[in-house]
């Protein structure tokens, strides 16, 4: 049955996919060289090969040089930049992941500690990435510990750590409260502690509410890791080279498209993994309602 | 002579409210119960019955009188395991099958492996579940759900057992096959028994003694005593004159009496 579910679940996955391309081709064939203009302003854009180059295109031109005529193929070159986005992203929702947990146990246990954080983790998120990155740069230089020094990379990380511990942070307090009354006074007849009674009932119970929270975190880290590389100017990631590809759209239309579809890549990867992290814990997700 | 498994006196718990004088949920109240007694409390909605089973357990500390559980603090007798206990909702984690729920004392205390097998083995012939060990409880029905928590706790082989309406939730039908059950198991595991229920032909047919209790604030109004032989509880119990008799002994207690009906308490 959970097969069945899931193959299927693929497969209108995969038609997703194709009903998106055939829209594309048709709108290329079909739609007015213009674009579709609304009161002066485009609503859909112009159909020529510059705005719009074929799918296959975008295809072939993978298996072309980067740059140049000879060199590594612009598919070898994306994937690398995936790739090190990918690391930096990982290591900035590992990082947000335990600091969103840390908070969420200590608002769990101390009652004033969540009156007193919880206003700062949402107003948090309220400041905009672009302020940030500058300021984490800043900061970051001043750091040298043995010979460790603070690196832009680090920065990006901690950019994309810092969007990714909010959900987990609301997720996981939300989750550790879950718990009835019954099963309280159980563990309390029991003489449990609250370390026990967080490994036995609370972090069990809150699982449930984590996993929806880690697949937020990643897709923020990974959104943050991008932007982060963009506005800190982190050369060698998936975000510089949507930006520098971009610029050469004039002469080689199709290639610009290649690190966009990296970077949802990237982001697919993340939601992969968290897919898998909850076939790990399917024993404790039977409270979940089917979604 | 032993200790009693419950010893009440002059207990008082007052909830203090926010402005006025408070909630005086129980007062001045005095009730003993004997090893392998089962003890039945009835009133009607807020006359504190389930307060007074949580101060028993230690779930909560009464703010005058004495209580004591096999002649020790509640406090002592919950750390020694002295008691197990059921609530209105099974309360079984739904992350663990039913052996896992059954032996989630024993695990927490650490007892061996080997001997945690024995035990659940032997409490789920009891509770007639040996085919769903490995079930989780979202597969089960109702009924069955509450006979797994009735396992799990006496899982620690306690001499008390304290319930809170524990069938509450159940259909009439299932209800009748539990308490049919519930004597069997009592008679086989001579536990002492505090019982809440709502129900005066519950009540009746299962306990030694009826324990009928007022609101506001919360005292004992009568102690009737059934007064059935052991052995006497089965089916055609509930067809029997005794039975009615204690009924209607019940009801009237509860209601003084000729008043025709209290609220919260079910005349079936
Ligand atoms: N935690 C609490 N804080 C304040 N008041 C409480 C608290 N618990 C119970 N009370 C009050 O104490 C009284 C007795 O409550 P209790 O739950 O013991 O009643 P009960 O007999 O079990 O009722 P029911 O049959 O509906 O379960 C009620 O008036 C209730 O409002
Ligand atoms: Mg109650």
């Amino acid at each position: 049955m959970a097969a069945v579910r899931r193959t299927r679940t693929l497969l209108l996955g995969l038609l997703g996919l194709v009903v998106l391309a055939a829209a594309w081709e048709i709108y290329k064939a079909v739609g007015p060289e213009s674009g579709v203009l609304l009161g002066g302003r485009a609503v859909l854009p112009r159909t020529g090969d510059r705005a719009m180059p074929h799918l296959s295109e975008m295809v072939t031109r993978l298996g072309d040089p980067a740059v140049g005529r000879r060199g590594d193929p612009l598919w070898l070159a994306v994937l690398r930049a995936c790739l090190f986005s990918l690391r930096i992203a990982a290591t900035g929702w590992v990082v947000g992941v335990l600091v969103g947990l840390g908070l969420a146990l200590l608002m769990q246990r101390l009652r004033l500690a969540e009156a007193a954080v919880l206003p700062w983790v949402v107003l948090s998120q309220t400041v905009p990435l672009i302020a940030i990155a500058p300021l984490v740069r800043r900061w970051g230089a001043q750091i040298t510990i043995g010979s460790f020094t603070w690196s832009s990379e680090n920065s990006v990380a901690v950019i994309a750590a810092y969007l990714a511990f909010f959900p987990v942070a609301v997720g996981v307090l939300r989750g550790l409260k879950s718990p009835d009354q019954t099963h309280l006074d159980l563990m309390h007849t029991y003489g449990v502690g609250w370390w026990r009674t967080l490994f036995r009932l609370r972090l069990p119970a809150s699982v449930p509410y984590l996993l929806p929270a880690l697949r937020l975190a990643a897709a923020s880290a990974v959104i943050g890791t991008v932007v982060a590389e963009v506005s800190i100017g982190l050369r060698g990631g998936i975000g510089r080279m949507i930006i520098e590809y971009a610029q050469s759209a004039g002469g080689d239309p199709a290639k610009p498209w290649a690190p966009i579809a990296g970077a949802v890549a990237i982001g697919l990867a993340a939601a992969g993994f968290v897919v898998l992290l909850g076939l790990l814990l399917r024993p404790y997700r039977r409270a979940e309602v089917p979604a | 002579m032993s200790s009693p498994a419950v010893h009440v006196a002059g207990l008082e718990r007052v909830f203090p409210a926010r402005r006025g004088p408070g909630v005086t949920a129980l007062a001045g109240v005095d009730l003993d119960v004997a090893p392998g007694e089962f003890v039945s409390l009835i009133g009607p909605s807020g006359c504190g019955k389930s307060t007074l089973l949580r101060l028993i357990a230690d779930l909560d500390t009464p703010t005058a009188g004495t209580l004591e559980v096999f002649g020790k603090t509640a406090r002592q007798a919950r750390r020694d395991q002295d008691y197990g206990i059921a609530f209105q909702q099974a309360g079984l984690l739904p992350w663990l099958t039913v052996t896992g729920n059954i032996e989630l004392p024993l695990t927490l205390h650490k007892i061996g492996r080997r001997e945690r097998q024995t035990k659940v083995a032997e409490l789920l012939e009891l509770i007639g579940l040996t085919d769903f060990a490995g079930s989780y409880p979202d597969q089960l029905s109702g009924g069955m759900q509450q006979r797994v928590a009735i396992a799990r706790a006496l899982a620690e082989s306690p001499r008390l057992l304290l319930m809170d309406e524990p069938f509450g939730a159940l259909d009439e039908m299932t209800r009748e096959r539990m308490q049919n059950e519930l004597v069997r198991i009592c008679a086989e595991t001579r536990a002492a028994v505090v019982f809440v229920t709502h129900s005066i032909p519950e009540a009746v047919f299962l306990s030694d003694r009826v324990v009928v209790m007022s609101p506001r604030p919360g005292r004992i109004v009568d102690v009737v005593d059934v007064a059935l032989r052991p052995g006497e509880r089965d089916e055609a119990l509930r067809e029997d004159a005794t039975f009615f008799a204690g009924v209607a002994r019940v009801r009237e207690a509860l209601h003084g009496t000729s008043v025709p009906s209290a609220r919260g308490v079910e005349h079936r």
